[in-house]
């Protein structure tokens, strides 16, 4: 988890932040199913977890298509992209 | 049963800790994506896959119910984890991020 947040700040172009957050993303469920399995609630921490998977997906998908619209980002490329 | 259990999670966390591992190692924005990408998907897999066991204990319905909704969960990561892994890494192509090539190496 650390170890993500790290990348997720040292991270020199934004989408290597984005790469860590996703990472704090996905460990944050597979803890919350863990704590929901020592508290012996896991019917509760199932839907919460669930509930965070999904807003993990959609704010990564949100970035990605902000941020792919900025070209000051690292080296021209050389390939041909379609132009969306 | 529970042996199963614990063999499954560390398999899950292995996978986890050479995600992140992989995530901190890497020199190039695509390397890492792609050791986070699998490690979400397949790290994640494993700890949900072992969880459902994990509940069911006394087989009544309310468990059964618990176990499918985590099954639920996996499924929904199954789908979710690479189709964002593809955004960012198509998000960081158009970006104009180029891919790490062995001639870089001495930067």
């Amino acid at each position: 988890m650390a170890l993500s947040l790290y990348r997720g700040i040292v991270g020199p172009t934004i989408m290597d932040r984005l790469v860590g957050v996703n990472a704090i993303g996905s460990k944050t469920v597979a803890l919350l199913l863990l704590i929901g399995l020592i508290y012996q609630r896991l019917d509760m921490f199932v839907d919460i977890a669930l509930a965070y998977a999904m807003l993990n997906f959609i704010a990564v998908i949100a970035a990605a298509r902000y941020f792919h619209k900025r070209r000051e980002l690292g080296k021209e490329i050389s390939l041909e992209l379609p132009k969306d | 049963m529970t042996v199963l259990i614990v063999v499954l999670l560390i398999a899950g966390l292995l996978f986890f800790v050479g995600g992140t591992v992989g995530i901190l190692r890497f020199p190039d924005f695509y390397t890492r994506q792609h050791a986070a990408g699998k490690m979400d998907s397949l790290g994640l897999m494993l700890v949900t896959l072992a969880l459902a066991l994990g509940s069911l204990h006394s087989y009544s319905l309310e468990e059964i119910f618990t176990a499918i909704k985590i099954m639920l969960i996996m499924l929904f990561i199954f789908l979710a984890s690479p189709t964002a892994t593809h955004a960012i890494v198509d998000a960081g192509l158009r970006a104009g991020l180029r891919p790490w090539t062995k001639e870089q190496r001495e930067e």
